[in-house]
């Protein structure tokens, strides 16, 4: 495999020519009767070949093409690259459900996730390309000092990638088994599979070229479904443009909805569960055994009566099901009171930003908004994995272009999300709500089938109000081809597409938790002596036990996982940003300011986050630590007070202790600005 | 390595180039979002503007400083005549 550029860029027209055929055809043989089924396997095992087949020929024993690709990867192609390794499973599938939900406070994920590689490209980029190392780790060692640095990155770099990760490889097992039918646990590592064939063997060098291929696959699968929709809604194939027009109607919607008398009905209903649950906690522990007794009372009556067995059943499953103590009740009913306040709401207008019951409200809506932009931006800017892609560039100018290309690739899909979340919420509002319960299309029970959407009559019309409907964030993307009404080989489309955003992603942090692992601590803290072939053999090992350890968590389907990434960025933010920045831009930083700035970042971040999400850690024993957030700013903004505090312990600690050496103030001078000795 | 009047030349138009580029940056994002409210009457290509810029506009000008911060900085690269990489 030769690493040119025209010929690369012809292997990969061919590649995408191959693909766009590949799918035809698949649609021509669904119409002559291809079962679903056969589609899915073969969208799921031929892509895998795929990526294993680029990833065998590209695999490598050189230290530096596996690490860093050789630094031979031409800037379009690492954009490419960078664009997969960026969207992970919760861009693909989650970004536009969560619009959807939201409204225009979701944007903050479409505005951080991208407004990051400005600071990426004007702070980062082109000094780490210069300095042209490895690792993150490199660089902190290198600008600070000693082995300390070193460390206290690499344990960052470890905790932030390997939770991401671990989301990774659950959003494999979870596209595995909705559209192939396999089983949760044999999808996690079905998926691994994928994912080892390629950076196994090839380490970085495989990994960049499969991402490129990746990204193709998963940029089609984003763009065709709503481009149809939107042909379909409007007569032009262009969402991106034709939204502004569907916006306006869906504000009429609204109206509309908001202004039912059903509606309103159906809310209220709501908010009196609401009520009645927490009456029932305040009754606690009297009104747990009170409850018990009524239920017990109605089983006993119906039995007695001679009603059909099967509603006698569902009352003493209820009745089975009731928490057992006092404490499990109040836990159990607070989240059931939660629900039901939160369906009984006002509807949310999708154009109306920082929505709130009055001044107050809104301008805490507004903080969050603007906290949440800042912590994905710096956190955007601070993630290893990202970061790294830089060091592959052949020279610092192809670095500076390479982040244009980035972002420009990754805005195809940013771009895409706001108008699939409109084009969704249209079909939803204008067909489906009003219409009767018992004719609803087939997706809602498919969809139901694995508990994403549900439906209550609550009021018991038999027909559909918005209220009663309660869709999960991911079925958005994963049932849109249904909800138009496309082809099967659509909804294929869409599984590969994702399946490629979560694989190409959980390639780059597994890489770059090896990376960390095998370079900074074995090789450059314990061996400094070791031949590089078998510092490859470290590093491909870690690989397979950091792989299986993150898919045996993966399979363990940990509840907090969507909190865990949004505090990933919260926490690479806070450990990596100030010390890089500030490594560069001030020759001032020295190695006691920097390292108790990272660890101070750090655990204030942590400490916010725990205080304001938990009230306890039941498996370490610890009991009501909960604290009202500051300014009401949320726990997934945490890294807003860890950043700050960062930037201020590494100025104030380096300007009580003695500047850094001569040699190393040159070293900075070395990364600002180029050779012009020549 | 030695620092001489090149290089601190070239590193005030770098650092300048990047304050105001950030400068914009910073206005884009967090200026223009805290005044969404206010600009939501405004409409723009059928959205109102405080959506749109979150949706789009920024997005588009974050790409665009991008651009126009790499090819600022590889011309003043090529005006000093630094040599680095495989050029």
């Amino acid at each position: 495999m030769i690493d040119s550029s025209a010929q690369m860029r012809r292997y990969y027209a061919l590649y995408t020519m191959s693909f766009f055929a590949f799918i035809l055809s698949l649609g021509i043989l669904e119409r002559y009767g291809m079962p679903p089924r056969w589609i899915g396997y073969a969208f799921l095992f031929l892509t895998i070949i795929l990526y294993a087949t680029i990833g065998v020929m590209a695999r490598t024993s050189n230290v530096a093409e596996y690490y860093v690709a050789g630094r031979k990867i031409p800037a379009v192609f690492n954009g490419m690259a960078t664009g997969a390794d960026w969207m992970s499973a919760a861009s693909f599938i989650g970004l536009a459900g969560t619009l959807y939900l939201t409204g225009y406070q979701g944007l903050a994920y479409v505005m951080g996730w991208t407004g990051g590689y400005v600071l990426v490209a004007l702070l980062l980029a082109p000094y780490l390309r210069r300095f042209g190392q490895y690792t993150i780790p490199d660089f902190l060692g290198a600008r600070y000092g000693g082995h300390v640095a070193r460390l206290v990155g690499v344990f960052a770099t470890v905790l932030a990638s390997f939770v991401y990760v671990v989301a990774q490889i659950y959003g494999v097992g979870v596209i595995t088994s909705r559209f192939v039918g396999l089983q949760f646990e044999i999808g996690v590592f079905v998926g691994l599979a994928g994912i080892l064939v390629c950076s196994f063997l090839g380490g970085m060098r495989a990994v960049t070229w499969t991402q490129v291929a990746q990204y193709l696959v998963l940029i089609v699968a984003y763009i065709a479904p709503v481009a149809m929709l939107s042909y379909k809604v409007t007569g032009v194939p262009v969402p991106q443009v034709m939204y502004g027009q569907v916006l306006q109607k869906i504000e009429t919607l609204e109206h509309k909805i908001s202004s039912d008398p059903a509606e309103v009905d159906v809310r209220h209903l709501y908010l009196e569960r609401a009520n009645t649950f927490s009456a029932r906690i305040a009754g606690l522990p009297e009104s747990l055994v009170e409850e018990r007794r009524l239920l017990s009372v109605q089983i006993d009556r119906l039995k007695s009566s001679n009603v059909q067995m099967r509603d006698v059943f569902a009352l003493e499953r209820q009745r089975r099901e009731l928490p057992k103590t006092p404490d499990a009740a109040r836990e159990y009913w607070d989240s059931l009171m939660r629900q039901a306040a939160q369906r009984g709401e006002e509807l949310i207008h999708h154009v109306e930003s920082f929505p709130g019951k009055d001044e107050a409200a809104s301008n805490t809506a507004r903080l969050n908004f603007i906290t949440l932009v800042f912590c994905l931006m710096i956190g955007t800017a601070a993630l290893p994995h990202v970061l790294m892609r830089y060091y592959t560039t052949p020279s610092v100018r192809e670095a500076r272009s390479s982040v244009f290309w980035s972002l420009l690739f990754i805005l195809a899909l940013y771009l895409t999300a706001p108008a699939y979340a409109v084009f969704a919420k249209y079909e939803i509002y204008s067909n489906l709500v009003g219409s009767a319960i018992d004719q609803l299309p087939g997706w809602i029970a498919a969809w139901g089938k694995v508990g994403l959407v549900s439906i209550e009559d609550i009021n018991r019309d038999g027909i559909l109000q918005l209220a009663e409907l309660s869709l999960n964030p991911d079925v958005i993307v994963l049932a849109t081809p249904e909800i138009a009404g496309l082809p099967y080989v659509i909804s294929g489309l869409v599984a590969a597409g994702a399946l490629a955003a979560a694989l190409s992603t959980a390639d780059g942090l597994l890489l770059t938790i090896a990376s960390a692992l095998s370079h900074d601590v074995y090789y450059k803290v314990f061996r400094p002596h070791a031949t590089t072939q078998w510092r490859l053999v470290v590093s491909k090992t870690l690989l397979l036990v950091v792989a299986v350890l993150a898919a045996m968590v993966a399979s363990q389907k940990p509840a907090t996982i969507l909190f865990m990434v949004a505090w990933a960025f919260s926490l690479a933010g806070a450990a990596f940003f100030p010390a890089l920045v500030l490594g560069i831009f001030w020759k001032r930083a020295n190695k006691a300011g920097a390292v108790s700035g990272m660890v101070i970042g750090l655990l204030v971040t942590m400490y916010y986050m725990v205080r304001v999400q938990f009230d306890k850690i039941p498996w370490l024993g610890i009991n009501g630590i909960g604290m009202e957030p500051w300014l009401g700013i949320q726990s997934t903004s945490a890294g807003v007070w860890g950043v700050a505090a960062g930037f201020l312990t590494i100025i104030v600690v380096s300007l009580v202790s003695a500047p850094p050496s001569r040699e190393i103030q040159s070293f900075v001078e070395s990364v600002r600005s180029p050779d012009f000795s020549r | 390595m030695q620092t001489s009047q090149k290089h601190k030349d070239y590193w005030r138009k770098n650092l300048r180039i990047t304050t105001i580029l950030l400068a914009i940056w910073f206005v884009v994002t967090f200026v223009v979002s805290y005044y969404a409210r206010e600009l939501s009457t405004i409409m723009f290509f059928g959205f109102p503007l405080g959506f749109y810029m979150g949706a789009q506009g920024s997005l588009i000008i974050y790409v665009a400083i991008i651009w126009f911060y790499a090819r600022y900085m590889n011309a003043l690269d090529k005006e000093y005549g630094a040599r680095e990489g495989s050029d």
